[in-house]
Order: C-alpha cells, then structure tokens, then sequence
C-alpha cells in the first residue's frame, strides 16, 4: 500500500487516504474536435514500464487534486504537484532524470 | 431553538478505556476563499477572535476557533445560537470578494473521546501517526476514521475531538465504543 | 513413549497444573507448556492424519512450521479449526480436538488410501477424475468434496471481537530472539522509535537453548538484561505474541496480535491486527530446521532434532526414551548432548558425513559416551503409529540393512534454512548459499521503498548467520543501519561479542540413502502435511512440469499452511536433481504473506455487527423505525421503503400510501436528496458546462430540473437547481449521488477550470428536507403558517425563504410526483420537530408519510426518469427522449461532444416508452422483449426492455416504462416479453406518461 504526500496541505498519509485518478496531463477535446482526437481524448492511455505520471485525490484530507511521478516498476514515487499545471515541473524531471536516465513519457522527458 | 437536537441527543459512553461523549451542537461555518487575502483574515478575525491558522492546525478554545481544512477552505467555529449572526457579519465582510460562506453547524456531529486511553482509541481508527510526538494539541486533522471521513484536533493532552458527518454519527459513536471497549488499551503511547 | 521429565523446564512453572482436554479425554499439563508439549508429556505422540493416504501423523516441530499438529481448538463461538499445537499456549479449560480423520484418530478408514498409494501419485487427482465427464458432478465432485479440506468451518458465530491499530515507527524488529533483540537495542540507542514484535509469549528465542556466552555472560542472561534495558527506553516498545504477518509496499507490515488466546476469561479483543508503517524493518525471524529425505521420515517420533532439544530443554518433555540422531550437520550433535544431560538414551547418531577430523562438538558427543557412525544413515524407520526402530545403512549406498537399532525416536536434521519469507514478500531477492545449502536474503536486492531506498534488512539466522558471533554483528549492524537510514545517528557501540563454537562444514544430503531405491523414495515425504513424496515430484519433473511453481500446483509440495517452511528446499532439491540443474536455477516458489495464517476475524477488525458498514441516518431515521418502516438501502443510505402498519402487508402499504398522495396528504422524508452551493462569478458559466441545459439564464427565486452527462455522453445525474441569487446556485442531486457529484465539480474545477471562480460546497446534511405532496400539501403549510405559499406567492418552480410553524425554511415549490408539491428545506437538527409539526397539522388533512416505493409510483405514473432505473451508464438523454433538456443555445457541455459519435447518435439505440399489460397485470421489472429472427450466436434477437414496473393503485393497472427498438414511431404496437416464470407477458407501447398528462394538478 503507498503513501503519497499532498501537496497541497502537506499531509503524507496512505493509499486508503487518496483516491487513484488516472492519467495525468490529459487534454481535453470538446464539440468541434476530430473523431480521432476524441476518442485518445476518452480511451487512450499510456501503460508504461517505468516512469508514469497519474492523477490522485486527497479525498480523505483536504480534497485537492494532485499529480504523482511514480515508477510502476519499483512504486518508487519521484515527487508529487499540484494539478493546476500542463507539465510537470522542471525541478521534478531532473530528479527522474538522475534516477532514470533517458526516461521519457508522452511529451516529456 | 429549542427544537434543534444533536444527532445522538448528547449519547455518551463511559464503560470503556476512554469516554466518548456526544458534544452538544457547535456552530460550524465552511469558508471559502482565499486565505491569504486581507478581507477573509478580516472575517476570520471578527469571527472567531483569531488569525487565520497555517496549514494542518486549528486555533480552538472552548467552543470558538477556526480550523485549516484545505489550502482555500476554513471551518469556523462559534457559539451555536450565534451562528446565524456570524454567518451574515461574514458576508458583510466578504461582500464583492470571491468567497463562499455556508452554515454546516446542522450538517455535522462532534464527539469528544477523553481519558489517558484517548490516542490508543483514535489510532484504532485513524491510519495517521498519534505518538505524542507526532500530534498534539493546536494541530488539526482530516482524514479517514474506519470507513467514514471526519476531522479531529485535541482540546487538551488527553482528549480529541472529532467531527463528522451527521448522518454517520450512530456508526461514529458505535465505532469509539468498540474502540474504547473494556480491556482493549493497547499501551503504546504512555 | 514421550513424557515429562521430573526437572527440566525453563518455561515452566512446575507448580501451576493446567487441565485440558484432547479428543475428549482428559489430560493434565504445566504452566508454560504449549498444547504440544503437553500433549507430549501425556504420551500423545499421534495428532492427526495426513491429506491424502490418511497415514498416521505425530509432531515433528516446536514452532510455527508444525505440518501435522493442526487441531480444532474452542467450541461453539469460539471455534476455531487447523491451530497448530505446537504455537498453542496452554490454558485451564482448554480444549482440543484432531481432525481429518474418520471414524477415530486412531483408527481412519480412510488409512486404506495409503495401501493405494502406489496408484495415487503425484496428480492423481488430475488424471483421475476427467474421464468419463458424465461421472463428474455425482461421483467424483462428491468423493473429492468429502476427502479435501483440512478441518472443518465453524458453524456459529464468532464470539470474540476484533480490532485493528495503526502504528508508527521507525525502525520495525520482527522478531524476539538474540538477534531481534541486539538489532532493537542499537537501533534504539539512536533515539529511533522501535517497535520490536514475537510472535511466541517469551523473548530469546533459540539461543538460550543452544547455549552460548556474550561478552563473557550466559546467553539467557543476555536475553533478561536486553529486554529489560529496552523495556526502559521510551522510544521502545515490545509486543509478544504478535507476529509480523506480511511486508508490503512502502514499509507496510501487518502485526497479528494474539491477545486472549492464552487468557481466554480476558476482557477486550481476541486479535488485533497491526497496519504498521516503519520507515525500515528488520527481520530477525531466525532459521527453520529442514527434515531429512529417509523412508518412514513421517512416522510419528520422527522429529526435527532441534524440536526434540526444544521439548527437553524448554518444557522437560523426552520425546523418546532412546532417540536416535540423524544429521548431515553439526547442530544435531547439541541434540544429542541435551538428551544425554538429561539422563535420556542415544542409542546413535547417524552422521552422513565423512570429516576427516572431529569437530568439537562430535568430539563432546563421543567424549560422552554417544556411539556416532560416520557416512551412515536411516534406510528405514521402524513402526507404524509410532518409531519402534530404525534400519541403518551407508549413505553412500542404495539403502542395504548394515543394522537394525531399537529406538522409540529419531531426531533428524538436515540443516537449516533461514526464514526469508518477510524478506521475499515485497520483492527481496535470494542467493543460494553452497556452504550451509540454502537461500539467504540477497543483501543487494532488497525491497524498494517510496524513496527508491532499500526497506527490509535481515539480520542474524535470518540473514544467513549461524554462530552466534556472527549472528550478533549482523544485528549490531542492521540495527545501527536501520536507524541511519531513517535519519538517526546510531551511538558509538561495539557489537557485543559472542563466543561461536567452531563447526564441521554440513554435507547437503537431499535424499538417504543417496541412492535410495524408489521403494524407499517413496515412502520418503517431503511435505507431510499435502503427502508429497520424493518420488511424486521426480514423477512431475519426469512428466513435464519443470517449472518450480508447476511442480508445486501439480504435486501440491509447500501448499497449504505450509507455505514452504519445512518441504521447500528439498523439494527443490529434488526436484533440481532431477532436471539436472543446479538449485539457483530452479529457484523457490513465491513467498506470500501471512507468513502463517491469521483470522479472518482480525482481518475484519472492528467492522462487524453494527459497525460493518456506515449506515446512514436522516434526522427523522428513529422515527421512521418506530413507524413500521421497511428500510430500502440507498447507497449508504436507509430509506423507508413503506410504512407497513399492523395487519398489512408490505405491498398494501406501498398501495394505500400512494393512493393517499393523489386523494390528501403525502409526507417523505427527502433529506437524503444531495445539495450543493456553487458560488462565485463563473458559478453559471460552470453549470452550463456541467448542465445539458442552460443554468446561466436561470432567474434568482427560480427552480429548474436540469440534467448531467459524464464526458461520455452517459447520464450520471439529475435534479432540481435554484438559483439563490446571481453569484449562487444550490443544485439538488439524487439521494447517494452528493458525494460523487460534488467530487465531480470539485474535479473540473481543479483540473480543468482552475482560473475559474467557483467555490462549491457540500450542505447535503445542513438540512432536513421534507416533501410536502397532494391535494392537501397548501392546507398543511398554511396551517403551519408564517409565509405566503399559495399559487401566486409561491409559484410552481420558484422557493423562497420564510418560517413555517415558527421554522426557518427554505421553500421550493417542486414535484416529482405530479401533484401539488413542496419540499421544505429545515435545519437538520430541527428536523424530527419539523415533521412531528406536520404530522400534527396534517392529522385532519389524511395525512400519511409515504416511502421510496410509492415515490416510484408516483412518478412512473407521470412518466419522470429515475436515474439508476431508466438509465444504468449506458443511456444518453437522447434514449429518454430528454431532447428538450440539451440546450442548442451552448458551444460546450459536458457530454456534448460525446453526443455526436456514430453509435450516440445511431437511430437503433433503444428509446424510452410507456408499456401497458393487455390483461393489466404487471410486466415483470428487467424483462426483455424478444424479436424475429436470432443473432450469431444463435440467441434470439432482442427488440427492448423493461426499465420500471410498477402495479399503479391510482390507474389500477400495471404500468411500465422501457426502452424499446423505435419505440417512439411504435404506439399501439404489442410486444412480447417472457417472463422467467413461463408466461409471456404482451405489452403495448404506449406513451410514458400515464396519469394526468396535461400537468394540471401540480399546477393549482
């Protein structure tokens, strides 16, 4: 069972604490968008050996969304960070960086 | 008021290692806003006498105080029959400012379990470290007890304070009194 | 035979006698005996029988790797099936029966089976019972059904309680030995919270009955002095009879605690489960001793030699009057020289090795007087329920007789091997060690934490370290490396010193003879509890199943609650010799946790009777119960289903109760309805997204019914929104579904709408809500009085603020029944007085409460959609024939885009009709309607089906809602639907609202 710490009010708590949310760093497509486009938007997602970035909630303490860097190898969990990005900070790549050199996962690396 | 009841009309058990009592209604008030903002530390102010507090605490004393829930919510806490008044001075406050304020003082149960026990029965419950290094008196809590989500701080070195939802009051109270059932002290943190 | 000793006894409190009982028979034993070794002291060699061939079983260990002394212990509520004897404490009054045997234990019928050994080998079961298929279920289920399963379930409820704690530490010991206790000790010295757990009712462990010195004192000693120094720390603390019961992800660890199995009259729960976080674990969980592979090595008085130190050592039990020993190590010989101390006979020790010189301990073994050959070993053992002897030959040989030496015990040892199961459980690699034949923990492949950073360290036996010099460095160390890495600065200290006396190198011996003739392979079991033989998996490897983990399934080697403590190793010994491979190369099967079983009641904790599951009470819940309720779960939720009065039924009262809404008064109960605060400058902007329709343009003081899909398309909530003023909105959700939505809005505004300005908040229980309904509902309210409801001061669709009765509440003139309707919105705590106020005003107005069932009536007869009915994830408002709620007038909502994919908007998607029974009976709920034709899988085609079905009191008829092929363009058509009772019920398609189609009567 993890433990996470939110980032949002600093708790480090365990798995029963949070709620899993899926893939983090998704865009959405909305009226307008290509049938190709929608469908990734809906169904697509990464399934790594390593490296991954997912969403959870804090759902038994503050309530907030965040975004977890975890490796699905090893569960070692890189850094947690706000959901209100499009990227993962600079700061936390470099860490995967030195701990996974030559990771990369959807756009990032 | 003399119609409002709490959801347990005052239960209380004294049989086990620690007692559990059902607190009489407490006026309880979500803020919501942003906390570093000079009209809600005005509002908080004039509501519960106190500045806003840092993250993971609660300035509590008696029945008044304001507790940290989340990086843009506070839970004020104020006299019961007060609560109607302090909700409209909030808005005056916070009038054009981008806040939410909401009475939930009917919403929620509180329960105080109390006694040299006290931490033994809430880390039966609760997956968050209670050593008295870890937590004590001024921080506050949310998280999950056993299956239900509720909050707590400590009003003194021996007791905790809980709040729940209402609903779930009966399983609250029933679950401390399985936790506080005779002969079940654990003696860990003495 | 076995029995007490007249001294002896370190655990023993010779003067306290204990009476318990075993098989009915009544036995008596000491204060400090395990139920084994008291059953031993009472000559009761013979425990139970084996899986298979029901062959006759006796103790072979003193701790948890016990195969055979699995006993039903407790009667009635504390019942309790396959406990091992030899982790039992004794206690007056205790009570113990064996099991797999019929019709005694010691006579079986099922004992024939071991005559038909020879056609029984390994997956007999599987080549059995396939052929001929039609004898399957009467004929073999049946037999295997009878013969499988150790032990029987109990019958009644559990008496006892439960609990769970979650705990804290640093560093984690598992493990109550010298080891254990070392490694605590420097952890501790370091400031670091220690929190060290045995699993058995004494610390020391092993090593008071081996002996030894430590800087010079008794090791026994040692013992007393540590725990008595870490007793005084305050950053410590002890727990016996806990045993660390798996190591999982992030230093996750479970701690069974046994509180009243020992103490039965104790107050308080009999288990206790501990959910441990340790920031790094140290296992010091010791070595288990390995048999040794001989024919008749299952006979009962055959033990593992160290077991048969233990009872003489710690309980003064002789297993034997003359024990022979059988080695291919030198620990054995301590056996043998414990046995001598203690006035008993060894007749021999049968050494498999050669050395060319002695070894210190066979040189005290001979100096006392012990006969040791050399090179030799057991070809058979003598006896049938119990040893009368032993046949010795070479081991270098095929088993030829050299002699036949009289013996009523053997004690055998094959080496040890550490207990690595902790270590393994969460990822931690072996190595295989040549010197000692075994796998030890592979110090560079520990389990990986959060961090990236190792989590378990083994320390002492555990670790592969035997002498007890060697074992107390490696605590020393671990324990110090425990708390640097958990931030501390371990202090200067200096391992303690342990003396270590010098030992021959062992001989790994995997079969005895080493050539032993497969008469003797297979009479030489490996896994005594499953009946695996040496020759059952030479026949798996013969027969294909090479992989360690196949062999295991296909011969059932290390299954059940041995989980390869005593089989492993030579199994896979044997099993690599067959291969012709190297043991690194088979490797070991996978080490699950619980290390030993543990209850399903501690597992559960506290969550049982009342406390099982958080029901969910709405302020008027007591008074419902007191009223006849028929609770209806709704999510977490109970609602009165109907309010069953005396004499009536459950359905007469769902009847009268819906009749009685349209004719007077209806009162329900609606608190459990969700209600959400939306505020804030984007607060409409957000609902339009969230909303199929428009919010935005709602006017404050209004009511509109709006409607939510997920980003799917599919329909996930419903409800009424009113629009307080222009900054906020308060929007109603399905009972159950507050939590779900409000994490929905939550969800949206903080990862998608974050620069939007919308606060929400959940006031679902801030409120009693009470749906005031029918004819008479205006009457109650005026009654009440206090504000303007009539039909011009409180329109349909509009609330408003007021008192009602000297109440404060909040109006909303809504219905979902169709008639003339309120709901009333009070503080939750005044809720009981609010419904008690109008039930008092209601008296002269028929006023009645009505539950959930007659709600649904209601509303089907009108044709309003429940969600969880009409929709179950797969529908879009499209199929209901909702249209009207999908705004044309918005760029976006959620659902919207979702709406426009092939198969959403694909005209053969089932839509939404009423239907009506010919004869007015009612169609059955869920039924399906069938149609010409049959698909690719050759089942008929379907056309359609039932969604709700009700019998309407008010229509006196059965009325129905479904989603049905073109359903629309069909009116009048009959359809078919069978029914699973025979009858095919016909239906017409018809419109879905059934009663007063024009809307008058909510409208007065």
């Amino acid at each position: 069972m993890l433990i996470l710490t939110c980032p949002c009010c600093g708790v480090t708590g365990e798995e029963t604490e949070f709620h899993a949310g899926g893939e983090a760093h998704l865009k959405r497509f909305g009226p307008g968008s290509t049938d190709d486009d929608f469908e990734s938007y809906l169904f697509m997602r990464e399934n790594p050996k390593g490296v991954h970035f997912e969403r959870w909630r804090h759902v038994y303490g503050c309530g907030k969304w965040f975004h977890a860097a975890r490796c699905t190898m090893t569960l070692e969990v890189f850094g947690t960070y706000p959901a209100q990005t499009l990227a993962p900070p600079q700061e936390l790549c470099d860490a995967i960086s030195a701990k996974r050199p030559g990771w990369s996962w959807r756009a990032f690396s | 008021m003399s119609n409002a009841v709490t959801a347990l009309n005052g239960a209380e058990a004294r049989d086990g290692i620690a007692t559990i009592t059902e607190v009489a209604l407490q006026g309880m008030i979500t803020l919501r806003g942003d906390l570093a903002s000079k009209p809600v530390a005005k509002a908080v102010k004039a509501a519960a006498g106190v500045a806003v507090p840092k993250p993971g605490t609660a300035a509590v004393v008696g029945d008044s105080g304001v507790c940290w829930m989340s990086p843009d919510e506070l839970l004020i806490l104020c006299p019961y029959d007060t609560v109607a008044e302090t909700v409209a001075q909030m808005n005056d406050t916070l009038a054009g400012v981008h806040a939410l304020v909401a009475d939930v003082s009917d919403a929620r149960a509180s329960f105080r379990v109390a006694g040299p026990a006290a931490r033994e029965v809430m880390a039966k419950l609760a997956p968050v470290d209670l050593h008295p290094d870890a937590f004590a008196p001024g921080m506050f809590r949310r998280t999950r007890m056993a299956q239900v989500p509720a909050a707590f701080w400590m009003p003194d070195t021996d007791s905790f304070q809980i709040v729940c939802f209402r609903s779930q009051a009966q399983y609250m109270f029933d679950l401390l009194k399985v936790a506080a059932q005779k002969g079940s002290g654990v003696s860990v943190f003495q | 035979m076995s029995t007490r000793l007249a001294t002896g006894g370190r655990r023993l409190n010779r003067d306290a006698g204990v009476r318990f009982s075993f098989n009915g028979q009544s036995l008596k034993g000491v204060e400090g005996d395990t139920l084994a070794s008291a059953l031993l002291a009472n000559d009761q060699m013979l425990v139970g029988r084996s899986f298979k061939y029901h062959r006759p079983r006796g103790i072979v260990a003193a701790g948890p790797e016990e195969p055979n002394a699995l006993v039903n212990l407790g009667q009635d509520a504390a019942f309790e099936p396959n406990q091992r004897a030899t982790t039992t404490e004794l206690f007056d009054g205790l009570t113990a029966t064996s099991q797999n045997h019929w019709p005694s234990l010691e006579f079986d019928v099922g004992a024939i089976n071991a005559k038909l050994s020879r056609f029984m080998p390994a997956g007999f079961y599987y080549k059995m019972f396939i052929h001929p298929r039609p004898l399957w279920k009467h004929v073999y289920e049946p037999f295997i059904r009878q013969a499988a399963g150790l032990g029987k379930a109990p019958k009644g409820r559990d008496g006892d309680t439960y609990e769970h704690f979650y705990a804290h530490c640093d560093v984690l010991v598992v493990g109550g030995g010298i080891a254990g206790l070392t490694a605590a000790k420097a952890a501790a010295d370091s400031g670091a919270r220690v929190l060290i757990v045995e699993q058995t009712a004494h610390w020391g462990g092993r090593a008071p009955v081996d002996g030894g010195t430590v800087d010079g004192l008794p090791v026994d000693k040692v013992v007393d002095d540590l725990v008595s120094a870490l007793r005084d720390m305050d950053n410590v603390t002890m727990r016996l009879r806990m045993m660390g019961a798996g190591v999982y992800d992030h230093g996750y660890v479970l701690g069974y605690e046994r509180l009243t199995d020992h103490a039965p009259d104790l107050d308080g729960p009999r288990h206790r489960l501990w959910r441990i976080r340790a920031g790094h674990t140290i296992t010091a969980t010791g070595a288990i001793e390995r048999p040794l592979s001989f024919a008749g090595n299952d006979v009962p008085g055959v033990m593992l030699a160290g077991a048969v130190r233990d009872y003489v050592v710690d309980y003064g039990v002789s297993v034997g009057d003359r024990t022979v020993v059988v080695t291919n190590n030198d620990d054995a010989y301590r056996t043998a020289i414990a046995l001598n101390a203690a006035g008993l006979s060894v007749p021999v020790i049968l050494d498999a090795r050669v050395p060319s010189v002695d070894s210190p301990l066979m040189a005290q073994a001979k100096a006392a007087g012990i006969r040791v050959m050399m090179g030799h070993g057991v070809a058979k053992v003598l006896g049938g329920k119990r040893v009368t002897g032993v046949a010795v030959c070479a081991q270098a040989g095929e088993g030829a007789v050299l002699e036949e030496i009289a013996c009523d015990a053997v004690a055998m040892s094959g080496g040890w091997s550490p207990v690595v199961h902790l270590w393994s459980h969460c990822g931690g690699k072996l190595v295989w060690d040549t010197q000692f034949a075994m796998f030890r923990p592979d110090v560079d492949k520990s389990p990986l934490g959060a961090d990236g950073a190792p989590f378990v360290s083994a320390a002492g036996a555990a670790n592969g370290h035997f002498g007890l010099a060697e074992i107390l460095g490696d605590a020393h160390a671990m324990g110090q490396g425990a708390a640097r890495r958990t931030g501390h600065t371990p202090a200067k200290s200096a391992a303690p010193a342990g003396d270590s006396i010098e030992e021959a190198p062992m001989l790994p011996v995997w079969l005895m003879p080493q050539g032993a003739s497969r008469a003797l392979r297979s009479k030489a079991w490996l896994d005594y509890q499953n009946d695996v033989k040496v020759s059952d998996v030479q026949l798996a490897a013969q027969e294909g199943f090479e992989s360690v983990e196949h062999a295991k399934r296909y011969t059932t080697l290390g299954m059940a609650t041995d989980q390869g403590k005593l089989s492993n190793i030579n199994g896979l010994a044997i099993l690599s010799d067959a291969l012709n491979q190297p043991i690194p190369q088979t490797g070991t099967t996978t080490f699950r946790p619980p290390y030993t079983p543990i209850s399903m009641g501690a597992i559960g904790g506290e969550a049982r009777g009342d406390v099982f599951q958080p029901i969910r009470r709405t302020p008027m819940h007591n008074w419902h119960d007191q009223n006849g309720a028929d609770w209806e779960p709704v999510g977490q939720w109970r609602r009165p289903y109907a309010y069953v009065r005396a004499g009536e039924s459950t359905h007469d009262a769902v009847m009268r109760e819906t009749r009685n809404v349209r004719e007077n008064l209806g009162l329900l109960d609606a608190s459990t309805l969700g209600k959400l605060v939306v505020k804030g400058p984007d607060a409409g902007k957000f609902l339009d997204m969230l909303y199929t329709n428009m919010m935005s343009t709602l006017k404050p003081g209004k009511c509109r019914y709006g409607l939510m899909c997920d980003e799917n398309g599919f329909l996930i909530d419903d409800g009424v929104v009113a629009r307080i003023d222009d900054q906020t909105f308060l929007c109603h959700t399905t009972t159950g579904g507050a939590e779900r939505i409000h994490g929905h809005m939550e969800e949206w505004l903080q990862t998608e709408w974050w620069d939007w300005q919308v606060y929400v908040a959940n006031v679902t229980e801030q409120y009693a809500q009470v749906a005031v309904v029918g004819p008479n509902a205006r009457k109650a309210l005026e009654a009440l009085g206090g504000m303007d409801v009539s039909r011009e001061g409180l329109g349909f669709m509009e609330w408003a603020d007021g008192t009602l009765g000297g109440f404060d509440v909040r109006a909303y003139r809504i219905s979902f029944s169709g008639e003339l309707s309120y709901e009333i919105a009070v503080r939750a705590s005044e809720g009981q007085a609010f419904w008690d106020a109008l039930m008092a005003v209601g008296a002269d107005l028929g006023v009645m409460p009505y539950g959930t069932e007659a709600l649904h009536i209601l509303r089907a007869e009108k044709g309003f959609i429940m969600i969880g009915d009409e929709t179950d994830g797969t529908v879009i408002p499209q199929d209901l024939g909702l249209h009207w709620a999908l705004s044309k007038k918005k760029d976006d909502y959620l659902g919207k885009r979702a709406h426009l994919r092939s198969h959403m908007a694909d005209p053969e998607r089932w839509k939404l009709v009423g239907l009506e029974t010919l004869d007015g009976s009612t169609l059955p709920d869920g039924a399906y309607a069938v149609a010409q034709g049959t698909n690719a899988n050759g089942q008929r085609n379907m056309q359609g089906r039932v969604t709700s079905s009700y019998h309407s009191p008010n229509l006196n008829k059965g009325i129905a809602m479904g989603l049905v092929l073109h359903g629309p363009d069909r009116m009048g058509e009959v359809i078919d639907f069978p029914g699973t009772d025979g009858t095919v019920y016909k239906a017409r398609i018809v419109s879905p609202v059934f009663y007063d189609p024009d809307g008058e009567k909510q409208n007065v």
